[in-house]
Parts: C-alpha cells; sequence; structure tokens
C-alpha cells in the first residue's frame, strides 16, 4: 500500500522535475539573454516562486480555480504549483552556470558567424548543463521530499496512506512514518547517485572549472 | 579594391576614446602586422572590423560589402573573417575535430562527413591530426591555439585576425604557432596580426602598422620600419620590443 502510494510520488517527482526544468531553462535563458524587459520579468518571476512557501502555492493552485467553478485535479495541482516552484529554484541554478561560462565562448562562436541562438544552443547550454548538475542534485533531493506537501490537497500519495494505514491501526504509527521516512532515504540516495553518474559521464576531459559550483 | 578597406574608426569605452580615427586597407593576399604599446586599441580595432565590438563612427568594408551598414547580414560577413585569439577560446566541450568542424556545419551547412574530412586535413596542416579527439583542456597552449588558427581557416574565410595569438604562450611554445601562421601567409591567406613578435613581422609582413594613442603613428614595410622610422617612437618602441622579445626568425 505504502509503495503504491510511493509511485505516486515517483510520478509527481517525475513530473516537477520536467516542468521545472523545461520553464526554469527558459526563464534562465531569458535572464541572463533576454534583455531588459525579459531579464526583469524573468527575474520577477524566480522572485515571486521562490518567496511564497510551499504550502501556499499547493492551496492556490488547487482551491484557487474552484472558487471560479473550475476544478483541478490535485496531481495536476500539484505538479503545477509545486512544478513552476521548482523552475524557479532551476532557473537561479541554470542561471549561475551560464553565466559562468567565459564570455569568450560566446565571442568565439559569433566569430565563426554563428546566430546568437545558435551560439547559445551549440555552445553555451551544454557548456552549462554541465556546470548545473551538482545544482539539480541539491534541488532534486529538496523537490522529492516537496511531494509529500501534495498530501494536503488529497492526492494519494505516499504519506496520505500512511494516514491511512494509522487511522486503522494507531499502534503502526511510528513503524509507518519510518517505513515512509526510509522510503525517502532511498529515493534521495537514488536520485543523487544517478545524477552523480551522469556527471561523471559527461564531465569534459581535463577541464576544472566543472569543480567551482 | 583592396580586400578590407577601414576608414575613420572611431571607438569609446566610457569616456574614454580608444580609437581616434583609424584608416588603412589590406590587399588580397597581404599580412599586415600591427603593433604598438598596450592600451593602444589593437584589439579593440580587430573587433571593430569584425563587428564584435561595433565602432561608434567609421565604416568598414570587406571586398567591396559594408560590414559597419545597419543592414549588413552580420553573420555571413563574419564567417568570411577568421578570428584568432589570445586566449584560443577553444569551445571546451568539444574535440578539436569537432572544434574545427562546428563553423562549416552549422554556419556554411556542410554534412557531418565532409566536414569531418576537412577538419582531419585542417589539423593535419597545424600538425595536430593525432590530437582530433583530445578536448582543449587536455591541450598545450600551442597546440590550442594552432587548432584555433585550424578552425577559423576550416571557413575558408577572407581575411584572419589574430589578437596577440602568442602572447598567453610559454615561450618554447611560440614557435610552432607562428610556423603555422607563417605558412597561412605564404599559402595566400589575408592575414592582420596584432603582435609583438617581429621575428614574424620580419617574415612575411608586407606592412608594419605602429599605433599609439589610438591611432595609427606610422606604417611601412618592415625594411624601412626597422632600419630608419620616420618617428623617434617608432624606433624607441622597436628596439623595446626587439629587445624584450628577441627576434624568433
Amino acid at each position: 500500500m505504502l509503495l503504491r502510494g510511493t509511485l505516486i510520488n515517483i510520478e509527481l517527482l517525475l513530473a516537477l522535475l520536467i516542468v521545472g526544468l523545461l520553464v526554469g531553462t527558459v526563464i534562465a535563458l531569458l535572464q541572463v539573454y533576454g534583455g531588459r524587459f525579459f531579464g526583469t520579468l524573468a527575474s520577477g518571476y524566480a522572485w515571486i516562486f521562490r518567496s511564497i512557501p510551499a504550502l501556499v502555492l499547493l492551496f492556490l493552485f488547487y482551491f484557487g480555480p474552484s472558487q471560479f467553478g473550475v476544478n483541478v485535479a490535485p496531481f495536476l495541482a500539484a505538479t503545477i504549483a509545486l512544478g513552476l516552484r521548482s523552475s524557479a529554484y532551476q532557473s537561479q541554478i541554470f542561471r549561475g552556470a551560464l553565466q559562468a561560462i567565459p564570455n569568450g565562448q560566446m565571442m568565439a562562436a559569433r566569430s565563426l558567424g554563428m546566430s546568437r541562438l545558435q551560439a547559445i544552443v551549440s555552445i553555451i547550454i551544454p557548456q552549462a548543463f554541465r556546470l548545473s548538475i551538482a545544482g539539480w542534485s541539491n534541488e532534486y533531493s529538496s523537490v522529492v521530499k516537496d511531494t509529500t506537501l501534495a498530501y494536503v490537497v488529497g492526492l494519494n500519495e505516499v504519506l496520505r496512506h500512511a494516514r491511512i494505514i494509522i487511522d486503522r491501526h494507531y499502534d503502526l504509527a511510528m513503524l509507518a512514518y519510518l517505513a515512509v521516512a526510509l522510503i525517502f532515504l532511498v529515493l534521495t540516495y537514488a536520485g543523487n547517485w544517478s545524477l552523480g553518474r551522469l556527471e561523471a559521464r559527461i564531465r569534459i576531459p581535463g577541464l576544472q572549472i566543472g569543480g567551482e559550483l | 579594391m583592396s580586400l578590407l578597406k577601414v576608414e575613420d574608426v572611431h571607438k569609446r569605452y566610457g569616456k574614454e576614446e580608444v580609437l581616434k580615427g583609424v584608416s588603412f586597407e589590406l590587399e588580397r593576399g597581404e599580412t599586415k602586422v600591427i603593433i604598438g604599446p598596450s592600451g593602444t586599441g589593437k584589439s579593440t580595432l580587430l573587433r571593430c572590423i569584425n563587428q564584435l565590438s561595433p565602432p561608434e563612427k567609421g565604416r568598414v568594408w570587406l571586398d567591396g560589402v559594408e560590414i559597419t551598414h545597419a543592414h549588413a547580414k552580420i553573420n555571413d560577413l563574419r564567417a568570411q573573417i577568421g578570428f584568432v585569439f589570445q586566449s584560443f577560446n577553444l569551445f571546451s566541450h568539444l574535440t578539436a575535430l569537432r572544434n574545427v568542424r562546428i563553423g562549416p556545419i552549422k554556419v556554411k551547412g556542410m554534412s557531418k562527413e565532409e566536414a569531418t574530412k576537412l577538419a582531419m586535413e585542417e589539423l593535419a596542416r597545424v600538425g595536430l591530426e593525432d590530437k582530433a579527439d583530445a578536448y582543449p583542456a587536455q591541450l598545450s597552449g600551442g597546440q590550442q591555439q594552432r587548432v584555433s588558427i585550424a578552425r577559423a581557416y576550416a571557413m575558408r574565410p577572407k581575411l584572419i585576425l589574430f589578437d596577440e595569438p602568442t602572447s598567453a604562450l610559454d615561450p618554447e611554445l611560440i614557435g610552432e604557432v607562428l610556423e603555422a601562421m607563417i605558412n597561412l601567409a605564404k599559402g595566400g591567406m589575408t592575414m592582420l596580426v596584432v603582435t609583438h613578435e617581429m621575428g614574424f613581422a620580419r617574415a612575411v609582413a608586407d606592412e608594419i602598422i605602429f599605433m599609439e594613442h589610438g591611432v595609427i603613428a606610422e606604417q611601412g614595410n618592415p625594411q624601412q620600419m626597422f632600419s630608419a622610422p620616420k618617428h623617434k617612437r617608432t624606433g624607441e618602441f622597436l628596439n623595446k620590443i626587439t629587445e624584450l622579445y628577441g627576434e624568433t626568425d
């Protein structure tokens, strides 16, 4: 039963990471290359979604629309609320990485006749991506735990299953919560291990700047 | 018609006017060397030519096309102007081979097979075919600079600009880079080189341009510049750098 709940957490986790990665990348690119207008817009976005507590965001996206007669499924509400929140954090990781790429890389690309967009896509992003992995590993640890917050909007995730067990067998409370804790230890370890493997795999041979972030 | 024409180029950074009206021309197949004290705008001039840092005033033509024109197809024009940086600026996530072939693929739309073949030839030209799979951080400075020369030449530019290509190198690595440049010059490449290497200037330069305080103070062929400079400052400067850098030819 707990494991079935865990599957929901993993699904939500994947959804959050994908939303966070896609939106976060766009926000970071706008912040660095978007000029003053889009840069300010992107900074504002990052500020808003990093400032509002996760629970408040969840309530806003779950209960907010229902006031206007729009019912949002718990999974969708959680994906939007926590995904956008993660995108704000991920954008800052990626922004730092983009800014860490020496300006000479862009100049060399432009001097070959590449457009700005070509240079960003072929030269800057692949390098910034590698620099981001350490930061993402951190963000993963925090997002994986955030998935339990979806409990409050009624998503049948692992913590809710634990509650159901405990409601029936109060004497199992300690055991159930410990089991949930164990599940998150495993999830966090597995994620960080995979990202560590990825980092080692795509490390640029001989290059030193990877360790600076 | 000259291949490159620079007319009254001005450039300022903040309050300081770095270039105060520079004009000169470069004929097809010529190599000109720009010398002068640091902070005189030599590197800025190169960046004004390929518009990495556009001038505020003045005009630049490449092969009759005005680069500084508001509607110039700047990416197309830059593809015709090679640039070799002091700090190499090889793409650090790409192997030597990929560094050389990415321009022809992305900018000229060449097929991967064709570009790979071309890149191998260019690496061989600078003596680095055995380093094709090495990443920049695995190469010495001299090797990196030779790859960057190959990267520039693989685009078959009409002109290559060199911005102090040997200044960041250990002395024992300078020779191999100069050799690659001399080979290009002798092969008919049009080159504009900012350098302190007087041996190189003597060996291949058709003309030496001496810049000081944002203007061209004097220009002439190497013999005349070395033996009978018109200005006292030119002679002093040449003596000083010859003393510092020696003559490597």
